[in-house]
């Protein structure tokens, strides 16, 4: 499981053979994910079965955030879409939700007799401190992506930072955010895009 | 705490609404859920409340499950049923709608600077859900140096090695039951 790793997420893109190898796919990567299914989305996806490139998934999961919905499920909607159509959209979805409902569910039933005990709050505690990391981690890779942006990498990385200080530090309200820095990015980007 | 007959169809159109004003995840309706569910219609206790998000973000899977979690706790299988749908239909059917709208046009200028635009604020806002994450640890001296040691080991071998997350939260459980964290 732990092969050094040199330069995964570069070509050649596979792509998924069948519904039910979407589906599995997104079982495993849903069941992997705990405080949040995107470091594995990506690790899965991008590094392992390579069905996107890293830029493939920053776009995707650029629209994915602005669209309403939870970003990876409509991920998973997006890449079901684009791999088989409907059908495949709902394959990733049910895929993607199935199995971690279940275990949610049991969870909730088997809280209420366990909540008491330290060495239970404490695995919460160690393994919320590892979600955070985890996330940071596939942040710190995705804005690699960043150096073949097309407003150049010091613009980007720019509205990076001002979108971190308006919603971490500021707690600015996101829809603001997206409106405001978002309209301004897209402008940007349509200036720099001129054929 | 359940005050009387949860009801199902009130249940199912507030998720229904707040569905679409979901931008950045259902974690951001979070605050609107509590005023409906807990001060509003008094189905759930404020600790019950709590307890159910904390619940579904140690369980894997999306984090979107909280709002199963919630659902069975004010109204059993049927309210669990009831506010997932009803949180997952309009925003699926809208993003269907948008993605195959925008495929057809991926090449065109206006979409990819659409696209191209909002990446940067995407990183930003990942980063920024990392930083919220982690503050809390980073605030309390208690579990201080044990968690951010922990939130470094992981940083540093999700950069560097290929081992699978699943170890690394493995690793936090353990830290944590032996209150290293």
């Amino acid at each position: 499981m732990t092969q050094p790793v040199n330069s995964p997420a570069v070509e050649p893109l596979h792509a998924p053979a069948s519904l039910r190898e979407l589906f599995f796919a997104f079982t495993w990567l849903a069941l992997q994910g705990f405080g949040g299914v995107l470091p594995v989305a990506q690790r899965e996806l991008v590094e392992r079965l390579r069905w996107l490139t890293k830029a493939q998934f920053v776009e995707m999961l650029a629209v994915s955030q602005v669209l309403p919905g939870p970003n990876v499920v409509n991920l998973a909607l997006m890449f079901g879409d684009r791999a088989f159509g409907v059908r495949g959209a709902f394959t990733a979805l049910a895929g993607m939700l199935a199995a971690p409902l279940v275990v949610v569910l049991a969870a909730t039933a088997l809280y209420g007799h366990f909540a008491q005990l330290p060495a239970v709050t404490g695995a919460l505690r160690g393994m919320s401190a590892v979600a955070a990391g985890l996330i940071i981690s596939t942040a710190l890779k995705l804005l690699a992506t960043l150096r073949t942006h097309p407003m150049g990498l010091p613009l980007a990385l720019g509205f990076s930072a001002a979108t971190f200080i308006a919603t971490a530090l500021l707690r600015w309200p996101l829809v603001w955010v997206i409106a405001g820095l978002g309209a301004v990015s897209i402008a940007v980007a349509w200036q720099r895009l001129r054929p | 705490m359940n005050h009387g007959h949860p009801d199902l169809l009130g249940l199912f159109t507030h998720f229904l609404v707040l569905s679409l004003l979901a931008i950045g995840g259902a974690i951001t309706t979070v605050p609107d859920m509590h005023r409906y569910i807990v001060v509003e219609q008094h189905w759930l206790t404020d600790a019950q409340f709590s307890a159910s998000i904390a619940i579904a973000q140690a369980a894997p899977g999306p984090n979107l499950l909280f709002v199963a979690v919630l659902g069975w706790n004010v109204a059993g299988p049927w309210g669990a049923l009831v506010t997932m749908t009803g949180n997952l239909l309009p925003s699926t059917v809208l993003t269907l709608w948008a993605t195959r709208w925008g495929s057809q046009r991926r090449e065109t200028r206006g979409v990819r600077a659409f696209t191209t635009g909002l990446t940067p604020l995407t990183l930003g806002l990942l980063t920024a859900t990392g930083w919220v994450l982690a503050e809390p640890f980073v605030a309390q001296p208690a579990h201080r140096w044990g968690a951010v040691g922990l939130i470094v080991v992981t940083v540093l071998a999700m950069l560097r090695t290929r081992l699978s997350p699943l170890w690394l939260v493995a690793l936090g459980a353990v830290a944590g039951v032996m209150g290293w964290v």
